[in-house]
């Protein structure tokens, strides 16, 4: 036996040690850690790097300004007359920028938009990696003493990088969107299209989940959708480098990112993020009409006199005159949405809404054509309604039916002041699809 | 009758082997955590030096050296755990330390059998050796804990080829803290 035990001594420890980091390895992915809850082992491996990576990186960026204050000045004057330049062109824009702020603002506040805001931050030095290829982990100087917590956003100017995952007193790890474990809501900028941001083992980032018969061209910008409720909405996430069609009918989207996750010194933490409703104090007040505006469908410039010509009967008197009437009347006037525009809020043109469009005499009723139902203007404050089926004669006498819309779940304050003195007296108007039959 | 025992020398050599060599205590320590740390490091500043792995290069240098697989093994396992302490959530503890664990013992056995102070031969076998290396992380991580990882044979080779120009210099660096 003891032959035995000698002759293969390096084997048997050999696989002593195998075994051993093996069962290692089966009970962490059985029992996964609990969120921020750390191995001891990784603590010491932490508590033992990072403090010298944080010696090395500070005292880099002490000699870095050094340099930079006493001997780079030289080229200081050129670069002041560049920015001097650069402002007076910033104040431009600026001008321009800020009406369409303001404009933004107002309509967030009529449709009760929340918005989220970065409301804090902390700045931090990446320190570390994990050193190896497959993880793409960072360390950042910054841990649970700064009030760094697990699953805050980690993001740069030009855009986001990652999230944190594990945190210990002086430092943090920070998980990249590029690692494969990542996953980020994100949307393409203008088309609006959600999806998930995946990364891979060998570090590229694909935005999954996108149909494969939506236009996606390579060169798109993609942008936080806020969907994972760590990353706030609208933040830059990078650019379409490819589009490729994938498995199960979505396309493969390979995304580059904006902020350079291979060479990153200092990042920002988001330790608050808030909800809130955009300032409005300086907006003055909110007409009833804006909010009518805002709420009902748009209308092509070429089709504005039409418009008005069409539905000036239909809702005169109505305070929300103006811009509504011109909406609602584009809404009459368009093939195919008479029976499906979406009117204005109840209290505000109640004769038109309660009551059943005109039909000339003999005409069928306006059979409603769902796929061309009103969108929501914007929001969840937007209505939905149902089409009212079409009575009556030319003299504009109209029969009420139960309610044939619902209100806006969030109608704001305003539009109950709008008096309901409508009353239908308009020309009768034969819709394109009048001929077909009735809704069942 | 019994052999006389014979008193410890401080050496961390197998007795057996006449040609390892020793290292010191304080060496042995701080060699694989420099290399750990110049790993982690540099890596944060240029991610493409991520395709060089130092603690390898340590685990396969103290193993040939003192040509016994024990220590081989244990300063593989130790050195591989550490690297692991420093991965993220995809990186259970014990990928690298079962990889290391593998390549220390081999080195070790190799080391008795043929002559690694060659700068050639030291080339020929980091590059092989990472080659495995690679080969035996795929393995635990595919076939033991289904993780996505990509294999790619150019990358492999062009990583192996990188290892072992490294290795070469600093086998020839860490040459000095030998001891007969």
């Amino acid at each position: 036996m003891d032959t035995i035990l000698g002759r293969y001594k390096n084997l048997i420890v050999l696989a002593a040690i195998l075994f051993a980091q093996i069962i290692a390895l089966a009970v962490q992915v059985r029992r996964p850690t609990q969120e921020g809850e750390i191995r001891l082992l990784r603590v010491w491996a932490i508590a033992a790097v990072t403090p010298v990576e944080k010696a090395v990186v500070h005292t880099e960026n002490w000699l870095r300004d050094k340099w930079e204050g006493y001997l780079y000045l030289r080229s200081v004057r050129r670069e002041n007359q560049q920015l001097h330049d650069e402002i007076a062109r910033m104040k431009l824009e600026q001008v321009r920028l800020s009406e369409d702020a303001t404009m933004a603002r107002r309509i967030q506040t009529l449709l009760a938009f929340k918005e989220q805001y970065v409301d804090s931050t902390i700045a931090a030095q990446v320190i570390g990696t994990s050193g190896s290829e497959q993880s793409r982990v960072l360390y950042i100087d910054k841990g649970s003493n700064d009030g760094v917590k697990p699953d805050m956003a980690v993001i740069t100017p030009t855009g986001i990088v990652g999230k944190i995952v594990q945190v210990s007193p002086g430092s943090a790890q920070v998980l990249p969107i590029n690692d494969q474990l990542s996953g980020v809501g994100a949307a393409l900028k203008d088309s609006r299209l959600q999806g998930i941001l995946k990364g891979a083992s060998n570090g590229t980032t694909t935005l999954q989940y996108i149909m494969s018969d939506e236009p996606v061209k390579p060169g798109e910008v993609v942008i936080t959708s806020g969907g994972d409720r760590i990353f706030p909405k609208g933040l830059l996430v990078g650019t379409v480098a490819s589009v490729e069609p994938g498995k199960d009918l979505f396309l493969n989207i390979r995304v580059i990112p904006s902020a350079r996750l291979d060479r990153l010194e200092e990042v920002l933490v988001v330790t608050k993020i808030e909800e809130k409703l955009p300032d409005t104090k300086d907006l003055g007040p909110i007409r009833a009409s804006d909010i009518l505006s805002e709420r009902l469908p748009g209308l092509p410039a070429t089709q504005d006199a039409n418009a008005a010509g069409n539905t000036q009967g239909a809702v005169s008197g109505t305070a929300a005159a103006g811009q509504s009437n011109s909406a609602l009347g584009a809404a009459a006037s368009k093939p195919g949405t008479a029976g499906t525009a979406k009117p204005p809020a109840p209290n505000a043109v109640s004769g038109v809404s309660t009551a059943k469009p005109a039909t000339p005499p003999g005409s069928v009723p306006l059979k409603p054509n769902p796929t061309q139902a009103a969108k929501p203007a914007g929001g969840a404050a937007s209505p939905v309604v149902k089409p009212a089926q079409t009575e009556g004669s030319s003299t504009g006498t109209t029969t009420a039916k139960p309610p044939a819309q619902k209100p806006p779940a969030t109608a704001p304050a305003d539009t109950q002041a709008t008096p309901p003195t409508t009353q239908s007296t308009s020309p009768p108007t034969t819709p394109p699809n009048a001929g077909e039959p009735p809704p069942q | 009758m019994t052999a006389p025992a014979m008193p410890f020398r401080g050496s961390y050599t197998s007795r057996e082997q006449v040609a390892a060599y020793e290292f010191n205590w304080l060496a042995i320590i701080l060699i694989p955590l420099v290399a750990i740390f110049i790993q982690a490091f540099l890596t944060a500043k240029l991610r493409w030096l991520a395709i060089l792995d130092l603690p390898m290069m340590v685990v396969v240098f103290f193993a040939v050296a003192r040509r016994n697989p024990i220590s081989g093994c244990i300063m593989g396992a130790i050195i591989g755990l550490l690297q692991d302490a420093l991965g993220g959530p995809a990186h259970p503890i014990g990928m690298y330390g079962i990889t290391d664990t593998v390549i220390g013992y081999m080195a070790s056995s190799l080391g008795v059998k043929i002559d690694v102070e060659n700068p050639g031969t030291r080339f020929l076998i980091i590059y092989v050796f990472f080659v495995v290396h690679q080969g035996v992380y795929y393995g635990v991580g595919h076939g033991l804990l289904r993780q996505s990882l990509q294999w790619s044979w150019s990358h492999v080779a062009i990583g192996a080829l990188a290892n072992a120009v490294v290795a070469v210099f600093l086998f020839q660096m860490l040459d000095r803290f030998k001891q007969r």
